[in-house]
């Protein structure tokens, strides 16, 4: 039991500023300047219905431009289309 | 990888020692390459050096058949570092390099989603989406297995050279290549399954000898920039640059490729990048390429090295084959081998 509570501290540690820290452990959403949102962690993603959105990849880009032909995932057309966030 | 067939003088020499590695094979090959060197070839459009370059690589990536363990042979090596500085000479004499940006993520990654921005001009991709031939897209498939049945290797050769926030970055990228640990989702395996959907061999290197120059310097200079610790910017730009480029025109593929009635075999290597690039070029662009560049400022000229031969030289690719097409003719350097 000790030995698996010290290998979940272990995983636990993130590198913040290349310093190790505990903080930064959740699920974390990064909004891309002019680009989509980046998801890394275990967030559920499902559609309006609740029916959920089959997800193959630890981190997802989510479509913020309205554009994507595979919503809810970005296909990079924000950046043919000249999508700006700010 | 099975042993090519020779292009030249060079070649020829080199596979004559990996087969016998004898004092004179040794000699008769250091020769052929200083010979060739002291000519002062265009190493882009050389068969004979890009194809010895790309063997000599081979000996660090999965080996060539029937060739003793020569990784780290001195004589090898030498020959391989004489080709390697005309290569890098070449490329930085060509590679146009920008106004260096203020050393911030920020700044960094605005100046590659600069550089990288879909235009609207003459695209291999566009062509292949609207009127490729089934010929023509078995020999597309054919050009890119040089580099995609080992896809991701090279970069990886980067890692341990990288720290903090940019190492993080390529591992996170370099493990969604490799399927997140799923062997079937790998991309270099879901590339396979595309070439044996459209009946094409999987083997790796099965059609090297139809590759031409310049798709074999697209594939050398990233084994240039990964296989070397001094040139870690350049991997970094050129990882970068790649991933950029990369969703808009994996859309195109596939719907050539579905516009032949192609199916999701064939297809999902495409699809695939559509939706994993999106992710890697925001993570390329910022902490890739932009953490490299807060980290160690000095490398900034590098990685814009990098990314600039990954679009030189990539691009040099794709216009030769789509030159060959528009002219009618194949974009292969030899036919094909007969497929099964």
């Amino acid at each position: 039991m000790r030995s698996g509570s010290r290998r979940r501290c272990a995983r636990s540690l993130a590198l913040v500023d290349g310093h190790a820290s505990r903080r930064n452990e959740g699920p974390q959403v990064v909004a891309c300047p002019d680009g989509p949102f980046l998801v890394r962690g275990d967030v559920d993603i499902v559609l309006p219905d609740g029916t959920p959105v089959p997800r193959t990849r630890k981190t997802v880009a989510l479509c913020r431009c309205g554009l994507s032909t595979i919503k809810p995932f970005c296909d990079g057309t924000h950046r043919a289309s000249g999508f700006r966030t700010g | 990888m099975r042993i090519p067939s020779a292009r030249g003088e060079v070649s020829s020499r080199l596979f004559a020692l990996l087969e016998s590695p004898t004092p004179d094979s040794r000699e008769e090959f250091a020769s052929a390459v200083g010979a060739a060197l002291a000519a002062d070839p265009d190493l882009l459009a050389d068969d004979d050096l890009q194809l010895s370059l790309f063997c000599l690589y081979e000996l660090a990536y999965s080996g060539l058949d029937g060739v003793a363990d020569l990784e780290w042979d001195p004589g090898l090596l030498a020959a391989r570092a004489d080709l390697e500085a005309a290569f890098e000479q070449q490329l930085r004499a060509l590679v146009p390099v920008p106004a260096l940006p203020e050393p911030t993520a920020d700044a960094v990654a605005a100046l590659l989603f600069d550089q990288t921005a879909p235009s609207g001009g003459r695209s291999l991709s566009r062509y292949v989406a609207k009127q490729a031939t089934d010929e023509q897209l078995h020999e597309f498939l054919m050009l890119r297995s040089v580099s995609t049945l080992k896809e991701a290797d090279p970069h990886t050769f980067a890692i341990p050279r990288l720290r903090g926030r940019a190492k993080a970055a390529l591992v996170e990228i370099q493990a969604d290549e490799y399927g997140g640990g799923r062997p079937g989702r790998m991309h270099s395996a879901i590339y396979a399954l595309t070439l044996r959907g459209a009946g094409l061999d999987d083997t790796y290197g099965a059609y090297l000898d139809a590759a031409p120059a310049i798709v074999l310097a697209a594939c050398n200079q990233m084994s240039l920039f990964g296989l070397h610790r001094r040139l870690r910017g350049a991997a970094v730009g050129h990882l970068a640059a790649f991933e950029m480029t990369s969703s808009i025109p994996n859309r195109n593929y596939g719907n050539g490729f579905r516009r032949l009635g192609y199916d999701e075999d064939v297809t999902w290597y495409f699809d695939e990048h559509v939706e994993a690039d999106a992710v890697h070029e925001q993570i390329a662009a910022r902490d890739l390429a932009g953490g490299l560049a807060e980290s160690d400022p000095d490398l900034i000229p590098d990685i814009l090295f990098g990314a600039g031969a990954s679009l030189l030289v990539d691009g040099l690719a794709a216009e030769h084959i789509l030159a060959s097409w528009e002219a009618g003719r194949s974009a292969l350097r030899v036919p094909a081998p007969v497929r099964a």
